[in-house]
């Protein structure tokens, strides 16, 4: 038990140290090095707090993609490489004054924020009962994938539309920019790209269908798949070419048409949108995490790659 | 101390941290960083809020909006980024 409370201890000291770390870091790449880390150890918390769905998510998509986001941009700030001589150097801080004022301000919320936390009553019932009440109807036997996809779908149903909204900007926004040479992987990474496609896709495979009753589901496989997809891009198997372009825009929304027709197919002879009948629930909500699943792999591999796929000159196909 | 304290007082001053980042930093990609900094202290009050003594299990609802906030997240810090791109070249371009 102390041993227990003393990694919890030392483990929150860390994840608070590193936020920290992140913002007084002076090279950006470090910044980004530190946040991924940051991540993932806050995901090892939320694992100590019995929230393995959420803590996997956010390794695959809060630490991993974000990260990977982040340093695709800075590798295009600095003109095709990571090193800190590129362009892009950090600008000078804002002046002191300001900065206390704000540094006032935001320690101050959180302090309230604190004493409120402390205040609020704890160990309280949530609606953990009413989920456990409505689990057999739900058609899965795992609550948070009862929660995402039956009790709560439509809100899952618009972060999918989110996610399709993202796409469509990004690629509107870097529409005519000009483009900087992708990062590729070294002849090692090379090698451990092919070893770790394959069973990135089966695993991505197997969060996917364990999700029904196990902690798992579809935006973690669709994050480890938009993984697979970040790598095939990285080690240049999958080069984005003006063709793709008709089967990566049906990809995008496959998930979020699929989605939405099945919760309004499921209306009428008394029943609401969204509310699937019992016995075909669990078909429902697996066909519907799979087509979300495309759709999440997709879109986060085309926010990586950033514009939309453009016709390259033969010299840069050849490299 | 139970673990809720533990992360949620630490969610809180990750939170807190990344507000006085998002107020203060200069750097494009810093604020943006400090903005995600934001969303995992709030995710983690959640994450903390919801969890209850060993034998019963936690509140399955906030862990569908934390994975839910998540995805919204990174779809932010997907634009949030082009943006920054477009403005780099934008900026780039008039020095030229």
């Amino acid at each position: 038990m102390t041993v227990l409370l003393a990694f919890d201890l030392l483990l929150a000291a860390s994840i608070v140290g590193l936020a920290a770390a992140t913002l007084l870091m002076r090279d950006a790449f470090a910044m980004i090095v530190a946040f991924i880390v940051f991540g993932m150890l806050m995901a090892l918390g939320w694992a100590r707090l019995v929230a393995p769905d959420v803590a996997l998510a956010e390794v695959a998509i809060g630490a991993g993609l974000s990260g990977a986001l982040l340093l695709r941009t800075l590798a295009h700030l600095r003109g095709g490489s990571l090193s800190a001589q590129g362009g892009a150097s950090v600008s000078a801080p804002a002046n002191g004054a300001t900065q206390g004022v704000n540094a006032l301000l935001a320690g101050l919320a959180t302090c309230a924020l604190g004493l409120a936390y402390l205040g609020a009553p704890q160990n309280v019932p949530g609606l953990e009962a009413h989920v456990a009440d409505a689990m057999p109807e739900s058609g899965v036997t795992h609550p948070v994938t009862a929660v995402l996809l039956n009790f709560r779908a439509y809100d899952t149903l618009m972060e999918v539309v989110v996610l399709l909204a993202a796409v469509i900007v990004v690629w509107q926004v870097e529409r005519g920019l000009a483009e900087t040479p992708a990062p590729a992987l070294g002849t090692v990474y090379q090698g451990f790209a092919r070893v770790a496609l394959p069973v990135a896709v089966i695993a991505g495979g197997y969060l996917l269908w364990i999700g029904a009753e196990a902690p798992g589901g579809a935006f973690q496989a669709g994050a480890v798949l938009g993984a697979v997809a970040v790598l095939g891009l990285l080690s240049r198997h999958v080069r984005p070419a003006p063709a793709h372009r008709p089967l990566a825009r049906g990809a995008f929304v496959v998930g979020t048409a699929v989605f939405a027709l099945v919760a309004l197919g499921v209306a009428g002879a008394g029943r609401v949108a969204f509310e699937y009948p019992p016995a075909q629930a669990k078909t429902l909500i697996l066909l519907i995490e799979a087509m979300v699943t495309i759709s999440i792999a997709a879109t986060l591999a085309a926010l990586f790659h950033g514009r939309a796929p453009v016709a390259v000159s033969r010299e840069e196909t050849d490299r | 101390m139970t673990e809720a304290t533990i992360y949620g007082l630490a969610g809180l001053a990750v939170f807190g941290l990344g507000l006085m980042g998002v107020l203060g930093a200069a750097d494009r990609l810093r604020r943006l960083v400090a903005l995600n900094l934001c969303a995992g202290g709030a995710a983690m009050v959640l994450v903390a809020s919801s969890w209850r003594p060993p034998p019963a299990a936690p509140d399955p609802v906030p862990h569908a909006l934390v994975i839910t906030g998540i995805v919204v997240m990174v779809s932010a810090t997907a634009v949030a980024l082009a943006l920054i791109r477009r403005l780099y070249s934008l900026e780039t371009d008039t020095d030229a």
